[in-house]
């Protein structure tokens, strides 16, 4: 009971375990007070809080992280992202709160890597030591067989590297590396800061589908990122941070459905009677500054059709989406820690942030 | 429950530092390094010893102490040794390694044990083979004048040495892991207790204070202060006493070091 046995089965991608996180020998092993049921695979951050003197880096941060999901977190750079990441390992002391995984600090786990597996900044591996040596003292610390190095060198792609010191590696190659290192414990919880950092746009497909597989072998799969875009692809859950508070936490599919608010836009050589009817219909329009008008909670088939009716000339008539970037923007910027002066429109949207086609962004999402 | 769980994981920390120490090629480097300097200096030492011996042989009144001919060298060696322990330790913050480390052990303890372990083994595993190669080239370079390994003193050095390169070493490695970093470490290590601490260990004004310097205590055993019992350079306390307080040096900085990681952020 007070030690880990070796790891009996392994993980390979693509193999499924149980959805529910029972533990069948392969991570249950390891010491300690078994977690009840339902906080197994569970990150639980509970009024987490952190000051460094003056500054407030995380301000009273509660929010769950289940199984079976990728579950994206979000803030612009200096939200307070990677500190709270660093304090659920245990590597930073909270000012105040907890965070709890399975039920239990991180620092109680007494094989960690075999239960949640960490990237955070992927350079952090001495770069005199060689691939296959950073990831063998880091099995050896958690007794976690040697072979194992080898699959998540390969897993990764980074075999024919493996002897090779780290010095000499590109960034994608070290931030593989790290992913390696993540993995190395076949964890059934992942807890990833930035793991898209400087990639490819290869490298970046690799990533989202890596981390989209494993939650679909129901891990628990925490990524953070400062990247709407990129984690409307990956994430099913989001949680949103601006300045260490609690911005938003719902699922991808409600965000964007409560941010992407589209509109029609109408050119028309008779802005006033188009108005007209419109309104008569129902339809909340404005005009734009430069005379064109949106009409909002519609469709541009519905415009048309109203036009049609009329009689009226439309010269143009189209469907138009605020991008998930500027909403996200919108939700952090009050929070933002430093806010470049951007000028007023007038309008009150920015223009050109506003996407002339709906849809872009959930026809890539699979 | 707690303790036993310490162990466990001591020992697996032992295991991931001792894999650590192999996997750096400056780790062969240093202690190469300090293997051959020793062991060359000492038969380069031992050669000018002995001519100095034979010119001066009529006029000498007193015998010449021939284990400070001995293990002089050691002076110089120590210092790829001490290099070697405060990059073990200091690397990790250098690198960001430390992150990794707290991470896969986040008992800070098991952790810190198992560097420190680490550390002390393998410097100990060098000094086992490198104070013998001293002492025989010494030897060698003596030629005629040469000592035996039974001769008056000698056992006491030859195992003081040992204890004497390990205790310095684990020293440097806690005052690295209160320093949180290589550069700052040698540079005060280097100068103060190696290099500054020879000369200030004789002059009369600061010996009151700086004969109490870790290298200073330790080296006591090897003869490496001065003759003992000369007005001059003698020593207040006997060569086990120096090792003595050589050892609360090196457990106050281990304990110094221990503070500072449990209570710092990573």
């Amino acid at each position: 009971m007070l030690r880990c046995r070796p790891i009996l089965r392994r993980l390979r991608p693509g193999r499924r375990v149980d959805f529910r996180g029972r533990q069948s020998g392969t991570f249950g092993d390891c010491a300690g007070p078994a977690p009840v049921p339902s906080v197994i695979r569970v990150i639980d951050i509970q009024n987490l809080s952190k000051r460094y003197g003056d500054t407030v880096a995380v301000d009273g941060l509660s929010f769950t992280v289940r199984p079976g999901r990728v579950t994206g977190f979000l803030g612009p750079n200096g939200a307070g992202k990677s500190t709270t990441m660093r304090m659920a390992l245990g590597l930073d002391h909270p000012t105040g709160g907890r965070v709890l995984i399975d039920g239990r600090f991180y620092r109680e786990l007494s094989c960690p890597l075999r239960r949640v597996g960490a990237m955070l900044e992927a350079r952090d591996v001495h770069p005199g030591r060689s691939a296959y040596g950073h990831l063998l003292w880091l099995a050896r610390s958690n007794r976690i067989p040697a072979a194992r190095v080898r699959e998540v060198l390969e897993l990764v792609g980074l075999e024919k590297a493996a002897r090779r010191r780290v010095r000499g590696f590109s960034l994608g190659m070290t931030q593989r590396l790290g992913i390696a290192a993540a993995l190395l414990g076949d964890p059934p919880v992942l807890l990833l800061d930035e793991p898209v950092n400087g990639l490819d746009p290869e490298g970046v497909r690799w990533i989202r589908n890596l981390m989209r597989g494993l939650a679909a072998e129901g891990r628990t799969v925490f990524v953070s990122s400062h990247l709407m875009g990129e984690m409307a692809l990956t994430a099913d859950h989001l949680v949103v941070i601006g300045r260490g508070r609690l911005l938003a936490d719902t699922s991808t599919r409600e965000f964007v459905e409560a941010n992407s608010r589209s509109h029609v836009r109408i050119r028309t050589p008779e802005p006033e009677r188009m108005r007209r009817a419109l309104a008569a219909a129902g339809v909340r329009v404005r005009q734009a500054a430069d005379g064109t008008l949106e009409a909002h909670g519609t469709e541009a088939a519905r415009v048309g059709e109203l036009a049609a009716a009329g009689g009226l000339t439309v010269h143009e008539i189209g469907t138009e989406t605020a991008s998930l970037e500027e909403a996200f923007m919108r939700l952090t910027g009050e929070s933002a820690e430093h806010r470049a002066a951007a000028p007023d429109t007038g309008d009150g949207t920015d223009r050109r942030a506003a996407r002339p086609r709906s849809g872009e962004r959930r026809a890539g999402r699979r | 429950m707690d303790a036993v769980m310490d162990a466990v994981s001591v020992r697996a920390a032992l295991a991931a530092e001792w894999v650590k120490i192999r996997t750096l090629r400056s780790t062969a480097v240093a202690l190469l390094l300090g293997v051959v300097l020793s062991a060359g200096l000492a038969y380069l030492l031992g050669l000018s010893f002995s001519a100095n011996l034979s010119s001066m042989a009529r006029e000498q009144t007193e015998p010449a102490d021939l284990l400070f001919a001995t293990f002089y060298s050691l002076t110089l060696g120590q210092l790829p040794l001490v290099v070697f322990a405060v990059l073990a330790v200091g690397g990790e913050y250098a690198s960001g390694t430390i992150h990794a480390s707290l991470t896969a052990m986040p008992r800070r303890g098991a952790f810190y044990g198992g560097k420190m372990l680490a550390v002390a083994l393998t410097v100990l595993g060098v000094a086992v083979v490198t104070v013998p190669a001293v002492f025989f080239a010494a030897q060698a370079g003596l030629g005629r004048y040469g000592m035996s390994p039974d001769a008056d003193g000698v056992p006491q050095a030859l195992i003081g040495s040992c204890l004497y390169l390990t205790l310095i070493c684990v020293f440097a490695a806690g005052v690295t892991a209160m320093l949180r970093g290589p550069a700052l470490s040698l540079g005060i290590l280097l100068p103060v207790f190696f290099l500054g601490s020879q000369g200030l260990g004789n002059v009369p004004q600061v010996k009151a204070v700086a004969q109490y310097l870790p290298d200073q205590a330790g080296m006591v055993i090897m003869h490496l202060t001065g003759p003992p019992g000369d007005p001059h350079f003698g020593r207040p306390y006997g060569p086990w006493a120096g090792m003595g307080i050589l050892a609360l040096w090196a457990a106050a900085a281990l304990i110094g070091g221990y503070l500072t990681l449990r209570r710092r952020d990573a």
